[in-house]
């Protein structure tokens, strides 16, 4: 299958790059890791005119620390998510998804900035960064923007970006306390998209006694990854235990809006979302030192 | 455009459009059609490459990207008209049977063995999860692939 013809450019800094989307921001797709991306060329369900390639722009793909983030160069590789030091001392929940992004093969391109900016409802990343209250870095030729992730995800491969925008990095908030947060994934093979995915944050208050951050969000069951509001305001303020998360549990549940499909039905859906949070919760307190 | 690559240790050069994916080029343009492809939709991971060492999807990859690196695909993994150990042990272990998965395999497991020699089965059966085999061998595969870290031949690509 071969996609629509294109123009095709591959910068060499941002600077370069965000010339370029200035120019004809309209008519571009950003090209990082290709593997959702090129698929849906190939389908002609994307027909951009020009492919702007930033794998040879350095830099964008870092891990680190710095004022108070952990961050994230867009263009990082699922794998290198996989491997890196820094995020496996530092999120819990990152750690925990890296290993369930599609297959090897693809892991060893796809990017966590691309995943985030194709916005497709059953990208892990998304739950994860909307659990753990990330702010995605956007710049232009104009500046840098900083957009929380609640106001991202706009709707079903929308993002919040404007077609001149580059995505440069994300920023993660450290812990500030005793935390724990997991990913849960129920896939039918690997490397096939999500049936349901959890994603799951606490932090405790330095007792370990109460919770006093919560982060709930869910892939694959809705037009846009969906965090679960209710379910994480039933938690602030509480101690942790059983009865508590088998709340929020339920309430996770009701904020999902699975379809039924291949994958299964709506209520099977919903009922390993509820069963998925419980889990999840119960893993993360351990995490925290409480369990 | 013009795209320069070094495949198993020779550099070629051709003319290609954007669009033309690296599994396409690796089979036409140059003619090396150890490469297969497969599902064409980035599922079943026949068409694998090692890209700078790195195996990927070649249909999920566009020529042009490539331009500059250098590409291993399974007709690279011999030395000197040996075959390589991951090559002896798929033929000694009966690590095929039609053969389809075959190259992506060997290859896999390639740059499994470079920066893990001694894997366990669960990590043999991690690093190959990406690729499909059509006849279901995997048993085989995997035990092929543990053969070839048990040799002291290095596992190298044969460039």
């Amino acid at each position: 299958m071969y996609p629509a013809a294109f123009d095709y450019v591959a910068p060499r800094t941002v600077d370069e790059t965000l010339a370029i989307l200035a120019d004809r921001g309209e008519d571009v797709k950003i090209l990082a890791g290709g593997q959702s991306l090129i698929p849906l060329m190939k389908l002609r369900l994307a027909m951009p005119k020009k492919l702007v390639d930033i794998n040879r722009v350095p830099g964008l793909d870092t891990v680190g620390v710095a004022d108070g983030h952990l961050t994230v160069g867009a263009l990082t590789r699922h794998n290198d998510m996989v491997h890196s030091e820094v995020v496996a001392a530092e999120n819990h929940t990152m750690a925990a998804a890296a290993p369930w992004i599609s297959d090897p093969l693809v892991r060893n391109l796809g990017t966590v900035g691309g995943s985030l900016a194709h916005s497709d409802p059953q990208g892990d990343w998304g739950s994860v960064m909307l659990a753990c209250g990330a702010e995605m870095v956007a710049r232009t030729t104009r500046g840098q923007r900083t957009i929380p992730v609640g106001e991202f995800f706009v709707d079903l491969f929308t993002s919040a970006l404007e077609p001149d925008e580059l995505l440069t990095e994300i920023h993660v908030p450290r812990y500030q306390g005793p935390a724990g947060g997991t990913y849960l994934k129920l896939e039918r093979k690997v490397g096939d998209y999500a049936t349901v995915g959890v994603a799951v944050h606490l932090q405790l208050d330095a007792g370990r006694q109460r919770i006093e951050q919560a982060g709930i969000a869910l892939t694959a069951v809705g037009p846009k990854n969906i965090k679960a509001v209710d379910a994480e305001q039933a938690l602030v303020g509480q101690v942790p235990g059983d009865d508590l998360f088998a709340e929020a549990a339920e309430l996770a549940a009701a904020a999902a809006e699975p379809r039924t499909d291949v994958r299964g039905s709506a209520d099977y859906k919903r009922s390993v979302v509820s069963t998925f949070v419980r889990r999840g919760l119960s893993r993360a307190a351990e995490q925290a030192g409480r369990a | 455009m013009k795209v320069t690559v070094t495949i198993n240790g020779t550099e070629r050069e051709a003319d290609v459009e954007p669009r033309v994916l690296l599994a396409d080029f690796v089979r036409t343009t140059l003619g090396l059609t150890g490469t297969h492809i497969g599902c064409d939709t980035t599922s079943c991971g026949v068409c694998t490459v090692l890209l700078d060492g790195t195996p990927v999807k070649s249909c999920t990859v566009f020529a042009v990207q490539a331009d500059g690196r250098s590409i291993t695909t399974v007709e690279g993994l011999r030395t000197n008209g040996e075959l390589s150990a991951v090559q002896r042990a798929f033929k000694e272990e009966h690590g095929l049977q039609c053969g389809f998965c075959t190259p992506a395999m060997m290859l896999v497991a390639t740059d499994l063995l470079a920066t893990n020699p001694d894997p366990t089965e669960d990590e043999i059966r991690w690093a190959i999860s990406g690729n499909l085999c059509r006849c279901t061998g995997y048993v085989n595969i995997v035990k092929a692939i543990q053969a070839a870290a048990r040799t002291a031949q290095p596992v190298g690509a044969g460039e």
